[in-house]
């Protein structure tokens, strides 16, 4: 029994892993320059460290730097990283169909562990079937801890590293272009995203910070919705 | 800024960005949700990853206006090609890799 249970716990930690590393390749050169940014504005290691360890939020962080930089207030900073990251109230509230009463520790442990990338890569291994919360646990902390150890390696020695090798910068944009064709599972989701595409970019173009990422998906999801369900009533009454 | 100030800053940094990922999990995992907002859901995704590219590939950012011949775009091509193909995560990232890569070399 014991036996079947650490295959059982090593099968998930495997698949994890296979799931984990296209984030783990497009966080490594991204945590190192936010490392790099650190130390420029004057963060010792720790700091970093610190920050990477509490907050886990890529692109917040490059913006709590960058405002420690110019000597931002606290609470601008606070506020700022609260907007940009409540795009995850979105993510999380998707996710949460695949939990059905799964205990309150473990989704605390696993919330720590949403970002864009983890958000997206989940999302597709649960609509594709065979994939577990455990795997999606193992995901968030590898994950995570790539970004932990790239953005301290970037504080301790990112200078040295050249930018741009091998294309790297455009490995998470290559991977949410798969992860896109994914959830393309049929013609209202094709419409959808090509709505979210261009409200994203009016939003982008016209509202200052990251709103337009909630703006445009919240958008596209009703138009999304409302034109389905009119599709539906009018073969209904037809 | 002095350590105590940081370590303050860095616990409401954490704070912000932990409930907006931990209550909506905790909060909906647990009720069964109306029909339209469970398929309301169901669209968030791609619309979430739609609206994360397009400013990348389509616009620069600053000051922020609307660029359509960045490499960025040229290589997603190539790549969403691939992704539609093949459907391999890897494959299409290394794909991605290779013709940004290669773009930046030629532009």
């Amino acid at each position: 029994m014991k036996r079947i249970l650490g295959e059982h716990v090593g099968l998930n930690i495997r698949e994890g892993l296979a799931a984990a590393w296209p984030i783990c390749l497009g966080f490594f050169p991204i945590g190192l320059s936010l490392g790099v940014l650190g130390q420029k504005v004057g963060l010792a290691p720790w700091q970093m460290a610190l920050m990477s360890l509490v907050v886990f939020a890529g692109g917040s962080q490059f913006i709590a730097v960058a405002m420690l930089g110019s000597g931002a207030s606290l609470a601008a900073i606070v506020t700022t990283t609260f907007m940009v990251n409540l795009r995850h109230l979105l993510m999380s509230s998707a996710l949460a169909v695949h939990f059905p009463g799964v205990s309150r520790r473990f989704l605390a442990l696993f919330a720590y562990g949403v970002t864009d990338e983890s958000f997206a890569v989940n999302m597709a291994r649960f609509n594709q079937g065979g994939w577990n919360r455990h795997s999606a646990l193992v995901l968030n902390q590898v994950t995570n801890a790539t970004w932990f150890f790239s953005t301290v390696a970037g504080a301790f020695a990112g200078q040295f590293i050249p930018a741009g090798s091998l294309g790297i910068d455009y490995a998470l944009t290559g991977m949410f272009i798969c992860l896109l064709v994914f959830q393309l599972r049929g013609m209202i989701f094709v419409v959808t995203a090509l709505i979210a595409a261009l409200c994203s970019v009016l939003a982008y173009l016209w509202l200052p910070g990251n709103a337009y990422v909630i703006v445009a998906s919240c958008l596209a999801a009703t138009a999304g919705l409302a034109l389905k369900r009119s599709l539906r009533h009018h073969t209904l009454t037809s | 800024m002095n350590t105590r100030d940081y370590i303050a800053l860095i616990l409401c940094m954490g704070a912000v960005t932990y409930l907006p990922r931990m209550l909506p999990l905790v909060a909906l995992s647990r009720r069964r949700l109306p029909a339209w907002f469970s398929e309301w859901l169901e669209l968030i995704p791609p619309a979430i990853l739609s609206a994360l590219l397009a400013p990348t590939l389509l616009t620069s950012a600053a000051p922020r206006a609307l660029c359509l011949g960045k490499p960025e775009l040229l290589a997603a091509v190539p790549t969403l090609l691939f992704a539609l193909r093949t459907r391999s995560l890897a494959g299409t990232v290394i794909v991605g890799m290779a013709c940004y890569w290669g773009l930046k070399l030629v532009l």
